[in-house]
């Protein structure tokens, strides 16, 4: 199987990024070398085997549902590119 | 005569008998950076000020007589991937050219606690992606031992910078090998801990499953000393374990009598350069010297590491990459055209092409219809590789080998083919998929470059890690060997 500029286009645009023609072309060569030499894992019978999400045996984590002091409006806003109003400010959304 | 030919044990004496104060041994450090660090680049931003001011701080708690930390007065540097308060945080991409973090991570409160001193931020690959700090998007790293080889990555900078002596000690961050590698290729001591040992709050993450914050030390008492200051368990971080955290320091006995090593075919076989398994051959023969035992045995499924490794790490770093979007912090992008584009545009010109890659990789691992072949695939990889360790740890106590395969390459040499630079990392992906430990200490050079004996051990066992090394260490004078800038 391999992976066209039309495939890197449309992973392009899930992943959000604008790639220009020359990042396309070369992700397409990279990207199927890359999954070419992943083909190996196909080489072992995994039928039965459990996958290993995380090594360490933790699930869950809970703390106490407890109010605490957070990030004021300022500092949550201190490395904001732009804001308004104490609100972060993107472009309108709506017409 | 610089300060920092002494030993971690030796410059905590001077300082705590005031031979020589914190002030003036910070003074020295940032000297001997403006000295050297326009040749290897391993600083990214200095904080100048913030250290002068902690070093007067801990020269008054000297002068008072308060109780003292654990690191007092060592002049450290920090990967900069791992937040520090109002000190520029950048992971080496234009995306954070300019993001003043709001708080501390709890290795750096840890570092405060213990009495560092907080020099600057260190070098690396743009969120710490690469094998050989060339993917910084400010400056590559170049290797203390010859300017023109690269530092390894993704530490790169914090490996460099305890090799050219502009600080006592680093802290870097570990992925698929982003502590060993570079410490390998710099001859300096980098340890990655147990995954869920250091606590990863703070740290900015590329591989949630995989990353681990360790120390990049001369000496590996000097490393024992740092992790039993960051080791233990944190409440901010789900992945944090909950063990008791052994006296670390007390466990360089230097005896390592009867030790059971077990040796992978696969580790010095083909494809590693003959001087590097020369030199990993030698140093058995030391710990043989010392009463340790070894044998040949496989782990059948190292080559099938590296696929799993880029899957997973991909793929997790597409998630967690896709936080950066230009609207709550990070350069942003703003051509008019509505947000979509803006999203589309602060992405594109913020990330580096070795970013852009993975997430690229990543995303198709995860898209519909290619879950199952690539990214489950690889989580039941995952599980062959770790029970090849687990059945080798019914055996023996540590598994030992090379860390990479060469010693350190020519900056641009590997630049063009991702492939065959993932391929470096082919003995040190194999730990980080089982999340044990293990360290890579200096065991001799091959062409005047430093090679690199990586010694792993089971899960939580960083104590017979830090011991076997020690015990080499006190045998050889490598780590002794310093460039020359």
């Amino acid at each position: 199987m391999s992976i066209t500029v039309k495939d890197v286009q449309h992973v392009a645009r899930l992943a959000r990024l604008q790639l220009s023609p020359e990042e396309e072309a070369t992700f397409t060569e990279q990207m199927n070398a890359i999954l070419q030499y992943a083909e190996k894992l196909n080489e072992l019978d995994t039928e039965n085997v459990k996958p290993t999400t995380h090594v360490l045996q933790v699930s869950n984590v809970m703390r106490e549902d407890v109010v605490k002091e957070s990030l004021t409006q300022e500092e949550a806003l201190l490395n904001a590119p732009d804001d308004e109003d104490g609100q972060f400010k993107v472009p309108a959304v709506l017409e | 005569m610089s300060l920092f030919q002494y030993r971690l044990p030796e410059v905590h004496n001077m300082l705590h008998t005031k031979a020589v104060s914190v002030s003036e041994l910070t003074e020295e450090a940032l000297s001997i950076i403006a000295e050297r660090d326009s040749k290897i680049h391993a600083f990214l931003t200095l904080n100048e000020e913030g250290a002068r001011q902690q070093a007067r701080v801990l020269d008054d708690k000297l002068a008072s007589g308060a109780s003292r930390g654990l690191l007092f007065g060592l002049p450290a540097g920090i990967k900069d991937n791992i937040v520090t308060k109002n000190l520029r945080t950048t992971c080496a991409s234009q995306f954070l050219a300019n993001f003043q973090p709001l708080y501390d991570a709890t290795v750096v409160s840890k570092l405060r606690q213990a009495d560092a001193v907080t020099i600057g931020k260190l070098n690396m690959d743009e969120f710490a992606m690469g094998g050989s700090n060339e993917n910084s998007s400010f400056s590559a790293v170049s290797n203390p031992w010859d300017l023109e080889r690269v530092p390894g990555g993704s530490s790169g900078g914090s490996a460099a910078a305890v090799a050219a002596g502009e600080v006592y000690f680093t802290l870097g961050s570990d992925t698929g090998g982003s502590i060993r590698q570079p410490a390998s290729y710099c001859g300096v001591v980098g340890l990655k801990p147990t995954y869920g040992l250091v606590s990863r709050y703070g740290l900015v993450a590329f591989a949630s499953s995989l990353d681990q914050i360790g120390p990049i030390t001369r000496t590996v008492e000097d490393s024992a000393y740092v992790l039993q200051a960051i080791a233990g368990y944190d409440a901010q971080d789900s992945t944090s374990a909950k063990v008791d955290i052994p006296d670390y320091l007390g466990s360089l006995t230097g005896d390592i009598a009867g030790l059971r090593i077990a040796v992978p075919k696969e580790y010095i076989g083909e494809g590693v350069d003959a001087a590097v398994r020369e030199s990993v051959l030698s140093a058995l023969k030391v710990l043989e010297g010392l009463g340790a035992v070894w044998e040949e045995v496989s782990l059948p499924h190292t080559e099938y590491a590296v696929a799993a490794y880029y899957l997973l790490s991909s793929s997790e770093a597409s998630s967690n990459l896709a936080r950066f979007d230009g609207v709550r912090y990070g350069q942003r992008v703003d051509d008019g055209g509505g947000l979509l584009e803006l999203y589309h545009n602060s992405r594109s010109q913020g990330f580096g092409p070795e970013v852009k890659r993975r997430i690229m990789l990543g995303t198709y691992a995860l898209s519909s219809g290619y879950y199952d072949a690539y990214y489950l695939k690889a989580q039941k990889v995952r599980t062959l590789i770790k029970q090849d360790f687990d059945e080798v740890f019914t055996k023996y106590d540590v598994v030992l080998g090379p860390t990479a395969p060469t010693t350190a390459f020519k900056l641009g040499s590997q630049t063009e083919d991702p492939l065959t630079m993932y391929l470096n990392d082919i003995l040190t992906i194999p730990v980080s998929l089982a999340g044990i430990p293990a360290i890579s200490i200096p065991c001799g050079f091959a062409e005047g470059l430093p090679v690199g004996l990586q010694i792993i051990g089971k899960e939580f066992d960083e104590s017979t890690v830090l011991r076997v090394a020690h015990a080499f260490e006190q045998h050889t004078e490598y780590h002794k060997a310093r460039p020359q800038l």
